[in-house]
């Protein structure tokens, strides 16, 4: 809603001022990101302004702290197992959940997307007492699978929403033509769908990659994963080195979103067929 | 192959109907793998512990005798011999798994001295009656001659208990078995409830105030600059919650940006304590669920024609009249959505609250985690759980009368 040349005074202030608050909420939102990637680089040993100077030291002491490289490792462990698994297990429920029709659809797909709607202590402690009884507490196994769980509404949610703009008389073409079912999924429907699973892929690493509260019930000191280590050393002493940590996350977030961002743009580069 | 044309639709149809029948079973064996394995990690696990604020077998498993013995006793009065000599029994001998301290710190939160009077029963009971056990034990501790203590016994022999849901709202079952409220210092709870909707509502209501003219400019001005400025929207969105936490920690701390710049300004003299308490609280909350209340807003503005704002305006409204009585009343629907469901995500907050709150600010989920780890409460950490979920599911059912659910899927 563009300005008219004639609005009226009163119009102008609402529309400046809305703007204004606009401009300042986002300024909001990412100014912790932008505060945080220059402290990184301080020569300082503590966190004042304005920075003493410009060095790599903290990088370099995070590089070569081995809490730091084991809560990385972990991290990436734990984040490519449990979306690997929440990718096969939630694109087959969400093809089954696109296509069938029963009784009580609704019941399942609540269940399905609970993970991420309960709060996250009642998952934590809940998934607690139940990995003690059967030994997964202080394990990986324990830790991926509880991670799945979690990220594993991502994958269907997102998997459901690309076949809700699927045609069905692609696979009935493919069928015609000869091709088996198993055939037609692999050559026809997965290359279409990909991009969604690639992206419900995306949002259960960034899950898992993000998670605390149940990492923090079932993992032993060895699990330790990155935000777990950056909760500690909060609790501690923030340092710059937190700040080094916190930039490299940041990267990591930036390509997840633009990776994301571009396959959506070729999902729907493929579901409307221009180029 | 002949056959009529009746018989041959029928055939037809059935043949059909085997198909779809095939192809259902086909897909609910996709569905299945993920619905056992979501049941067997995550659904039974979580029942299994809310199960554990209504369990009580702690006064079963350490006096089954006489949980047996008193399934008779009606108070007013003391119990029988037989009651007496159980307990005596049952203390003595008591399985080696057992703790004394565990059964004595149960008894205590319902009946205060409970705790010193099991010890010492436990420690100097002699091995042979003298006299009846009933003389005995009275003469050891005259507790054990008022009845007050036998009927809290009784209440507790249940399997199940009432009492950690009602501790969980403050309430108690009085020796009569009537539920009262706990005596005034003892009251915990309420408060604490009251204060975790109170942090969330505070959240959802500034998450409005400031997501609304966010959505509405970004959707008002031309696609390229607005996905350009979506960035800073979806880059916070997709950061970590741990990163974003310590970067207001950093930027609100003492001698962090914020105050350095005021100070420079000349607008304080002396730095303000802005994390640490309700402030840095509702900042970071802030923070992390206002991405969840632009996404959905901005989709369903999306969805409204702008020929719908010139109307009115040709119509003679000026430009805050046709905004009142034309575009506001098509937002609002999504606008309480959002409301509602930022809402229902601070209640269960504890990591932020934890990091940059103070100790006044503290939610239901902290106190979770308190039974859980530090006083080893499980029945009242479940209970809290019970409240907590509760209170969840309840909202999310005016959600769904909302309609929104589908605005929200559809933003994701």
């Amino acid at each position: 809603m563009a300005l008219s040349p004639h609005a009226s005074f009163e119009d102008k202030i609402w529309h400046h001022g809305a703007r204004i608050l606009c401009y300042a909420v986002l300024l909001f939102l990412i100014l912790p990101i932008l505060i945080v990637v220059p402290i990184s680089f301080s020569a300082g040993n503590v966190l004042a302004f304005p920075l003493p100077g410009f060095s790599l030291r903290w990088y370099e002491t995070v590089a070569t702290t081995p809490a730091w490289r084991d809560a990385a490792q972990n991290s990436l462990i734990i984040g490519v197992c449990s979306t690997i698994l929440a990718m096969i297990l939630g694109t087959m429920a969400a093809i089954g959940l696109a296509r069938a029709k029963f009784r009580f659809k609704g019941a399942v797909v609540a269940l399905i997307v609970s993970p991420i709607l309960i709060p996250i202590v009642i998952t934590a402690v809940g998934m607690y007492f139940f990995f003690v009884k059967v030994g997964l507490v202080g394990t990986y196994p324990g830790l991926i699978l509880a991670h799945t769980a979690l990220s594993v509404p991502f994958v269907v949610v997102t998997v459901m929403a690309t076949l809700g703009g699927f045609d069905i008389s692609l696979i009935r073409a493919a069928a015609s033509l000869g091709a088996p079912p198993l055939t037609a999924f692999r050559r026809v429907t997965l290359p279409i769908i990909f991009p969604g699973i690639a992206s419900g892929g995306l949002f259960a690493f960034a899950t898992s990659f993000d998670e605390i509260v149940v990492t923090f019930f079932l993992a032993a000191p060895e699990q330790r994963t990155l935000p777990h280590q950056i909760f500690s050393g909060v609790r501690e002493y923030v340092s710059p080195g937190i700040a080094a940590v916190a930039t490299l996350l940041i990267i990591v977030s930036a390509l997840l979103l633009t990776t994301v961002e571009l396959l959506r743009r070729r999902s729907e580069r493929l579901r409307t067929g221009k180029r | 192959m002949q056959t009529s044309g009746t018989a041959g639709a029928a055939r037809f149809a059935r043949e059909i109907q085997q198909i779809n029948r095939r192809q259902t079973f086909r897909d609910l064996a996709l569905i299945l793998p993920l619905l056992a394995f979501l049941l067997l990690v995550f659904a039974t696990p979580i029942l299994g512990f809310l199960w554990r604020s209504v369990e009580n077998d702690i006064v079963p498993a350490h006096l089954p005798r006489t949980v047996v013995a008193l399934a008779d006793f009606i108070s007013p009065g003391l119990p029988d011999e037989a009651a007496f000599a159980a307990l005596a029994e049952d203390l003595r001998s008591l399985p080696p798994e057992a703790n004394v301290a565990v059964l004595g710190r149960h008894l205590n939160a319902t009946r205060e001295g409970f705790r010193s009077l099991i010890m010492k029963t436990a420690n100097k009971l002699p091995a042979v009656p003298e006299g009846t056990w009933r003389a005995t034990l009275i003469k050891l501790d005259k507790k054990w001659g008022e009845e007050t203590y036998w009927s809290t016994l009784k209440n507790e022999s249940g399997r199940l208990t009432p009492s950690y849901l009602l501790a969980a709202v403050d309430l108690r079952l009085d020796d009569g078995g009537e539920v009262v409220r706990v005596a005034p210092d003892r009251r915990l709870y309420l408060s604490l409830l009251f204060r975790t909707f109170e942090i969330s509502l505070q959240v959802a209501v500034l998450c409005a105030l400031l997501g609304y003219p966010v959505a509405f400019v970004l959707n008002a001005l031309p696609e390229r600059k607005a996905n350009m400025l979506m960035i800073c929207v979806m880059l916070p969105f997709w950061t970590s919650l741990l990163v974003r936490t310590t970067a207001w920690i950093i930027l609100l701390q003492g001698n962090g940006p914020v105050n350095s710049t005021l100070q420079w300004l000349g607008l304080i003299t002396d730095p303000l304590q802005l994390i640490f308490n309700r402030f840095g609280v509702l900042v970071a909350m802030v923070h992390v669920l206002l991405p969840y209340m632009i996404l959905p807003l901005y989709a369903v503005m999306k969805g409204i024609p702008s020929s719908h704002f010139r109307a009115a305006q040709s119509l003679g409204a000026t430009n805050r009249i046709a905004f009142i009585r034309v575009y506001l009343p098509q937002t609002l629907p999504g606008l309480a959505a959002g409301a509602l469901l930022v809402f229902i995500m601070a209640l269960g907050y504890y990591i932020t609250p934890a990091l940059v709150g103070g100790p006044a600010d503290q939610m239901l989920s902290a106190m979770l985690v308190y039974h859980m780890n530090e006083s080893v409460n499980w029945g009242m950490a479940a209970a809290l759980g019970m409240l907590l979920l509760g209170a969840t599911i309840l909202l999310f059912v005016v959600f769904g009368r909302l309609g929104a659910a589908r605005n929200l899927i559809r933003a994701g």
